[in-house]
C-alpha cells in the first residue's frame, strides 16, 4: 500500500470526492448545497454582524444552551437520513436486494451512530444543561462562560468533521464503537476511520470541559439558600451526569488516541501483529461507553421529574429516594462495563458478576419509575405535550429496561448479543429513554427562552407519532433477535425477517413525520408567537427558581438574586402570596464581554483534525499553535467584562 | 432443529420475562391509570398537591426491585455456571473440531480426524461438540442460532464453546460481529447427522483431493464472498496451534484489506 | 465592588483540581494499558535492554529540582518579590527544558536502535506513556514562559498571582506522574 502523501494537501486528492456511488453524490451535494444556502440567506438577511456578535462570539450561558440544541437538532436530521436509508436497506434487502452498496451501507450505520450519540444526544443534553442548570439554581452564568464557549465551538467542530466527510473521503465503516482490529489499517485502511477518531476527540475534549464547567457552576454558584437538597432534580441530574463526564471521558481521550496512534504511527496497541490487544479496547471504550449512557440518560430523567411534578400540580413525590437513586446509579455506571462483551470468554464467575451488578441498577432505575407514578397519583394531570413525551417514556422505557435485565443475564446474552434484539434495546432506552426528555425539555423550556410557547396540537401530533413510531420501528427488532438476525446486515436470505424489516420501515416513516411535526411546530409557533406570548414568564404553573424571572430573562439571569428557603421556592411563593425575597442589588452587574475565543478554537480543533486525517501536517501544526496562542492571548486579556446594569444601591437611592 | 443448550437458554429467557412481566405490566396499566384518573378535567378525583412522602410506599418501591433483582441474581448466579460456553457437556467424549474465521468464511479443522473443511461443519447429532475458535482476520463472532451460545474469534487467542445436536438436521452457522464487505454472507451449513452418516461423511471428505497446507491456506485467506465449500483430505496436526501462535507473521498485510477485496 | 459574573479565584481552583483529577485518570489509564502491554514484546528489545540508569537519574533529578525551584518562585512572587520570582521561574523553565531533552535524546536514540513505538506492544504503550508526560511538560514549559511575561508586565496582581499557583499545582502533579513513571516503568527493569 503505497501512498502519494503532498507536502502541501497530504493524501488529500481528487479521488475524495464521493464518486463511488450516486447516494453517496446526493448526500454530498445536500450538505454542500445547505451549508451554501445558509450563508446566503444569512447575507441576503444582512444578519452577519448580528450572528457574530449575538450567537457566534457570545459566552451567555442560555444563548450558547440554544446553540447547542440547534445543533442538536441538524444532526437529528443527519442521523435520522442515515436511520431511514438503512431501514429502506433492509426492508429491501432480502437476497441482495436493496440500492445501498456494501461500502455505503456501512458508512452509514457507522455515521447514523456516531452522530446520534455525540452529535445529538451530547449537544442537545449539555444545551439543556447550558440553559436550564444557571437558572433554576438561582445564578448569573456558568463559572467559566468562555471554556463553556469553546466547549460548544469543540463539539461543533467534531459535528463538522462528520458532516465534511460527506464531500471530502468517506466515513468510518466500523461501527459507531469502532472496534479494532477491524478498525485498523490493516482492515480499514483510507480515512474513514481517521474522521471518527477525530471526531469523537475534538468534541470529547469539549464534553471534558463542559463536565468541569458543571460540576463548579452547581457546587458553587448557587444562590443564597439553595442547599444541595432544595435543588430541582433537573440540576441534580445535571450534576451527576457531569461529575460522570469528568470521571468517564478521559478513557474515551486514551482510546480514540492509541486507535489514532495505530493508524497514523503504526504503534501496536490494538493490531492482531506486533504485541497488540484487542480486549484492551473494548475495556477501555466501555469503560467510557456504560457511563455515557447514564451522562445522557440521566438529565432526561431529571427533565421528566420537572415536567411530571409540574404538570400534575404536585410536590415530586419521594425527592430524597430519586436523589440517592441517581447517586446509586451515577456509582454503579462505572461497574458494568463488562456486559458489553460477555461473548469474549471471560470465565463464568466474572459474567455473572458483571451480569448481577447491572441488573442491581434496575433497582434504584425502578424506583425512579415509582416515584414518577406516584407523583401523578392524585394530582390534577395536564396533558401538555411534555407530559405527554413523559408518559409515553413510562411506557416504553419499562420495557427497554426488561430487554436491558435480559441482556445482562450472560446465557441470554449468548443468543442475543449482536443481534438486532440488542440495536432494539439501545434505541428503546436512548430513544424514549433519552430523546423524549430531551425533546419534553425543548418544549417545556422553550417559552423561558423566547417568550412564547410551542404550538400544543403540533406538539401532540408530534408525540404521537413518535410513539406509534418507535413502537413500529423497534418492537419488529425484538422478535428478528430473537430470531437470529445480526446487526448492520447490507443484505440477508432469510424471508421469515423481511415483513418485520417492512414494518420497522413504516415505523421509520412515522417518525419521520414526527420529526416533520416538530419543524411544523416551530414554524407556527414562531408565526403565532403574540398569540402564544400569553404568560409566557410562567406559562406552566412552574414551581423552580427559572419560572420567576422574565421570558426571555435578561443576560444576567437575575436583576436581584432570589434567596431561596425552601424546594419548590416560586410555587410556595405563588402559594403563599410572598414573593421570593432576594438580595438587594449593592452594585452594577457585570457580565463577560463576548470573545471569539471559543469560535477561534473550535476552528483550530477542526483544522487539527483534519490535517491529521488527511496527512497535511502543516493544517495540524498552524491549528495547534492557533490554539495556544490564542489561550495565551486570552491570559493577557483584563477586561473581560462590561456593565450590563447599573448599580441602584450605590448611594444614589 | 435444536440442542440442549439453546433449548436451556430459551427456558431461562422465557423464566426471566415472565418474571419481570409481574412488575412491568402493572407499571405500564399504573401510568395509563393514574394518567387518566388524575387528568385535570376529573373534578372527583382526589387531589393532594403537598402528597410528598410516605414510608410505605417507599419501602415498597425499593423493596420490589431489589426483591426482583435478588431472585434474577440467584438465576444469573446458577445459570451462568450451568450454562458457561466452556464447560464441558455431559455425554461422552466431545468431538472437538477447531473454527478458524477468515474473510469472510469459516475454516473446520477435525484434529482428531486429520481433515478440514470451508464453509460445511459435519457432526454426529447427540454427541457433544467442543470447537475451539480463532480468527485469521478482524474479531469475528462464532455462533449456531439454533443450538445457542456464542463466543468471540480473536486473532491470537482461542476461545471455547460446547453445544449438542439433538437430532439430525441441517443448519446455519455464522458471523455475527461485523468484520467488513463480505459478513452478511459469511455463513456456513451445519449437518447434524447420524454417528453412521457422520463417519461417510469423513470418508466424503477424505476422498477429497485437495490437502490443507501452508499453500492452500494462502489461497482460502484470500477474501472472498460466499465461497463454496470446500474438503481437504487431510490437515496437518498442530495446524490450528501454528495459526495462534503464528498469526503474527501470516502473509496479511495489504491482500486481505477490505478494499483489495470490496469493490 | 461589583456583583460581577467573574468566577472567583476558590472556583478556579476548584475547576483546577477537577481538571487534575480527569488528567490523573488519563494517565491511570495510560499506566494500566502500560502494564498490560508490559510482556507484548513480541521479539522487540525490553526495557533491561534500553534503559540507562544515568540518564533516568539524571532526569529525575531535574525534575524534582524544578518542583522545588516552581514552589520557590510562587513564594516570591507572593511577597512580592518580582526579581527572585522571575530567576527561580527561569530555572524551573531551564530544568524543565533539560529534563525534555534528555526525553527526546533517550527515545530519539531508542528510534535508531529499531526500538521505536512501532516495534512492539510493549514500546507502543512506553512511548505513549512517556510522550504524553512530555507533552504536558512542554506545555508547562509554555505556561511558565507566559507567566513570566505577565510578571513582568502585570506585576503580581491577583489574576497573576492565582495562575502562578495553578502552575504549580500542575508542575507538581507532572512530578508526581514521573515518579509513577519512575516506579512502574523503569525501576522493575533496572533493579
Amino acid at each position: 500500500m503505497t501512498e502519494d502523501i503532498s507536502p502541501l494537501l497530504g493524501r488529500l486528492g481528487p479521488d475524495a470526492l464521493p464518486l463511488y456511488s450516486w447516494v453517496a453524490m446526493g448526500g454530498a451535494m445536500v450538505t454542500v448545497a445547505g451549508g451554501l444556502g445558509f450563508l446566503a440567506i444569512v447575507t441576503w438577511l444582512g444578519k452577519w454582524r448580528e450572528l457574530w456578535s449575538g450567537w457566534i462570539t457570545s459566552v451567555d450561558h442560555k444563548r450558547i444552551g440554544i446553540m447547542y440544541i440547534v445543533l442538536a437538532l441538524i444532526m437529528l436530521i443527519r442521523g435520522f437520513v442515515d436511520a431511514i436509508m438503512m431501514r429502506l436497506q433492509q426492508a429491501l434487502a432480502m437476497d441482495g436486494g436493496g440500492y445501498l452498496p456494501p461500502e455505503h451501507f456501512e458508512q452509514i450505520f457507522s455515521s447514523h451512530g456516531t452522530i446520534m450519540i455525540f452529535f445529538m444526544a451530547m449537544p442537545f443534553v449539555t444545551g439543556l444543561m447550558n440553559f436550564a442548570v444557571p437558572l433554576q439554581i438561582g445564578a448569573r452564568d456558568v463559572a467559566f462562560p468562555v471554556m463553556n464557549s469553546i466547549s460548544f465551538w469543540l463539539t461543533a467542530a467534531g459535528a463538522g468533521l462528520v458532516l465534511v466527510s460527506l464531500v471530502i473521503g468517506k466515513f468510518s465503516t466500523a461501527g459507531w464503537t469502532g472496534y479494532p482490529p477491524y478498525s485498523g489499517v490493516q482492515f480499514t485502511p483510507g480515512v474513514g476511520v481517521d474522521y471518527w477518531i477525530w471526531a469523537v476527540l475534538v468534541s470529547g475534549v469539549g464534553s471534558t470541559l463542559t463536565g468541569i464547567n458543571f460540576v463548579v457552576t452547581i457546587l458553587r454558584k448557587r444562590t443564597t439558600g439553595m442547599t444541595l437538597m432544595h435543588m430541582p432534580m433537573f440540576t441534580w441530574t445535571a450534576l451527576c451526569s457531569s461529575i460522570l463526564i469528568v470521571f468517564a471521558f478521559p478513557a474515551l481521550t486514551v482510546v480514540t488516541a492509541m486507535l489514532a496512534l495505530d493508524r497514523t504511527v503504526g504503534t501496536h496497541f490494538f493490531t492482531n501483529d506486533g504485541g497488540g490487544n484487542v480486549m484492551n479496547f473494548m475495556n477501555l471504550f466501555w469503560i467510557w461507553g456504560h457511563p455515557e449512557v447514564y451522562i445522557l440518560i440521566l438529565p432526561a430523567f431529571g427533565i421528566f421529574s420537572e415536567v411530571v411534578a409540574t404538570f400534575s400540580s404536585k410536590r415530586l413525590f419521594g425527592y430524597p429516594s430519586l436523589v440517592y437513586a441517581t447517586m446509586v446509579i451515577a456509582v454503579l455506571s462505572f461497574t458494568v462495563w463488562l456486559h458489553h462483551f460477555f461473548t469474549m470468554g471471560a470465565g463464568a464467575n466474572v459474567n455473572a458478576i458483571f451480569g448481577i451488578a447491572t441488573m442491581v441498577i434496575a433497582v434504584p432505575t425502578g424506583v425512579k419509575v415509582f416515584d414518577w407514578l406516584f407523583t401523578m397519583y392524585r394530582g390534577r394531570i395536564r396533558f401538555e405535550p411534555p407530559m405527554l413525551f413523559t408518559l409515553g417514556f413510562m411506557c416504553l422505557f419499562v420495557v427497554g429496561g426488561m430487554s436491558g435485565v435480559l441482556l445482562a443475564i450472560p446465557p441470554i446474552n449468548y443468543a442475543t448479543h449482536n443481534t438486532t434484539f440488542l440495536v432494539a434495546h439501545f434505541h428503546n432506552m436512548i430513544i424514549p429513554g433519552a430523546l423524549f426528555g430531551y425533546v419534553a425539555g425543548y418544549m417545556y423550556w422553550f417559552p423561558k427562552a423566547f417568550g412564547f410557547r410551542l404550538d400544543r396540537n403540533w406538539g401532540a401530533r408530534a408525540f404521537w407519532f413518535w410513539f406509534t413510531g418507535f413502537i413500529l420501528a423497534f418492537m419488529p427488532l425484538y422478535v428478528i433477535g430473537l430470531m437470529g438476525m445480526p446487526r448492520r446486515m447490507e443484505s440477508y436470505a432469510n424471508p421469515d425477517w423481511q415483513p418485520w424489516l417492512i414494518i420497522a420501515f413504516l415505523g421509520a416513516c412515522l417518525i419521520l413525520l414526527g420529526i416533520v411535526s416538530l419543524g411544523i411546530q416551530l414554524w407556527v409557533s414562531v408565526r403565532d408567537r403574540v398569540r402564544l406570548a400569553a404568560e409566557a414568564d410562567d406559562p406552566w404553573d412552574g414551581r423552580t427558581l427559572e419560572w420567576s424571572t422574565s421570558s426571555p430573562p435578561p443576560a444576567w439571569n437575575y436583576t436581584e438574586l432570589p434567596i431561596v428557603s425552601v424546594r419548590d421556592s416560586f410555587h410556595e411563593a405563588k402559594l403563599t402570596g410572598k414573593p421570593i425575597p432576594t438580595a438587594p442589588l449593592t452594585a452594577s452587574i457585570h457580565v463577560p464581554r463576548n470573545t471569539a475565543v471559543g469560535p477561534v478554537i473550535g476552528f483550530a480543533g477542526f483544522c487539527v483534525g483534519f490535517g491529521v486525517i488527511w496527512f497535511i501536517w502543516w493544517l495540524a501544526a498552524v491549528g495547534l499553535a492557533l490554539v495556544a496562542t490564542t489561550l495565551i492571548a486570552r491570559s493577557f486579556a483584563d477586561d473581560t467584562e462590561s456593565e450590563a446594569f447599573p448599580g441602584r444601591g450605590t448611594g444614589i437611592s | 432443529m435444536t440442542g440442549p443448550i439453546a433449548e436451556a437458554e430459551k427456558l431461562l429467557l422465557l423464566k426471566a420475562s415472565g418474571l419481570m412481566l409481574l412488575v412491568v405490566v402493572p407499571v405500564i396499566l399504573m401510568a395509563l391509570a393514574f394518567a387518566w384518573r388524575y387528568r385535570a378535567t376529573n373534578d372527583r378525583a382526589a387531589y393532594s398537591p403537598d402528597w410528598d412522602r410516605s414510608r410505605v410506599v417507599e419501602i415498597t418501591v425499593w423493596g420490589i426491585p431489589a426483591i426482583m433483582v435478588g431472585l434474577l441474581a440467584t438465576m444469573v448466579w446458577d445459570k451462568t455456571h450451568a450454562l458457561d460456553p466452556y464447560k464441558p457437556l455431559p455425554g461422552g467424549e466431545p468431538l472437538l473440531v477447531q473454527a478458524v474465521a477468515l474473510n469472510w468464511k469459516w475454516l473446520f479443522i477435525y484434529p482428531d480426524h486429520g481433515i478440514a473443511t470451508v464453509n460445511e461443519l459435519a457432526i454426529p447429532a447427540d454427541r457433544p461438540v467442543s470447537f475451539r475458535v480463532t480468527s485469521q482476520v478482524a474479531m469475528n463472532s462464532f455462533i449456531i442460532p439454533d443450538l445457542g451460545g456464542q463466543i468471540y474469534a480473536m486473532a491470537g487467542m482461542e476461545t471455547q464453546l460446547n453445544l449438542q445436536a439433538n437430532e439430525p438436521g441441517k443448519m446455519q452457522g455464522r458471523n455475527m460481529q461485523f468484520s467488513g464487505t463480505g459478513f452478511p454472507q459469511q455463513t456456513f451449513d451445519v449437518l447434524a447427522m447420524t454417528e453412521a452418516d457422520f463417519d461417510g461423511w469423513i470418508e466424503r471428505v477424505r476422498a477429497s483431493d485437495q490437502a490443507l497446507d501452508d499453500r492452500s491456506f494462502a489461497e482460502i485467506s484470500q477474501p472472498s464472498i460466499a465461497a463454496p465449500v470446500t474438503y481437504f483430505a487431510s490437515a496437518p496436526q498442530g495446524f490450528f496451534a501454528g495459526l495462534l501462535a503464528g498469526s503474527a507473521d501470516m502473509p496479511h498485510a495489504a491482500d486481505t484489506t477490505a478494499e483489495g477485496a470490496g469493490n | 465592588m461589583t456583583t460581577a459574573v467573574r468566577h472567583s479565584d476558590s472556583e478556579v481552583s476548584f475547576g483546577f483540581w477537577l481538571y487534575l483529577m480527569s488528567d490523573a485518570i488519563l494517565f491511570g489509564l495510560i499506566f494500566a494499558t502500560f502494564v498490560v502491554m508490559s510482556t507484548n514484546l513480541a521479539g522487540g528489545p525490553g526495557g533491561t535492554d534500553l534503559f540507562s540508569m544515568t540518564n533516568l537519574s539524571m532526569q529525575t533529578a531535574l525534575l524534582l529540582t524544578s518542583s522545588l525551584t516552581v514552589a520557590l518562585a510562587h513564594h516570591a512572587a507572593m511577597e512580592e518579590r518580582i526579581g527572585p520570582a522571575l530567576v527561580w521561574l527561569a530555572l524551573t523553565f531551564a530544568l524543565g527544558a533539560g529534563f525534555l531533552v534528555l526525553e527526546v535524546r533517550e527515545l530519539s536514540g531508542f528510534v535508531a536502535s529499531g526500538a521505536g513505538p512501532n516495534r512492539s506492544g510493549y514500546l507502543s504503550a512506553f512511548f505513549t506513556l512517556l510522550s504524553t508526560h512530555g507533552l504536558h511538560v512542554s506545555a508547562g514549559l509554555i505556561w511558565i514562559g507566559t507567566m513570566m511575561m505577565q510578571l513582568l508586565l502585570k506585576g503580581p496582581n491577583s489574576r497573576v498571582l492565582s495562575r502562578l499557583s495553578r502552575l504549580t499545582l500542575f508542575w507538581h502533579f507532572l512530578d508526581i506522574v514521573w515518579i509513577g513513571i519512575f516506579s512502574v516503568v523503569y525501576l522493575p527493569e533496572l533493579f
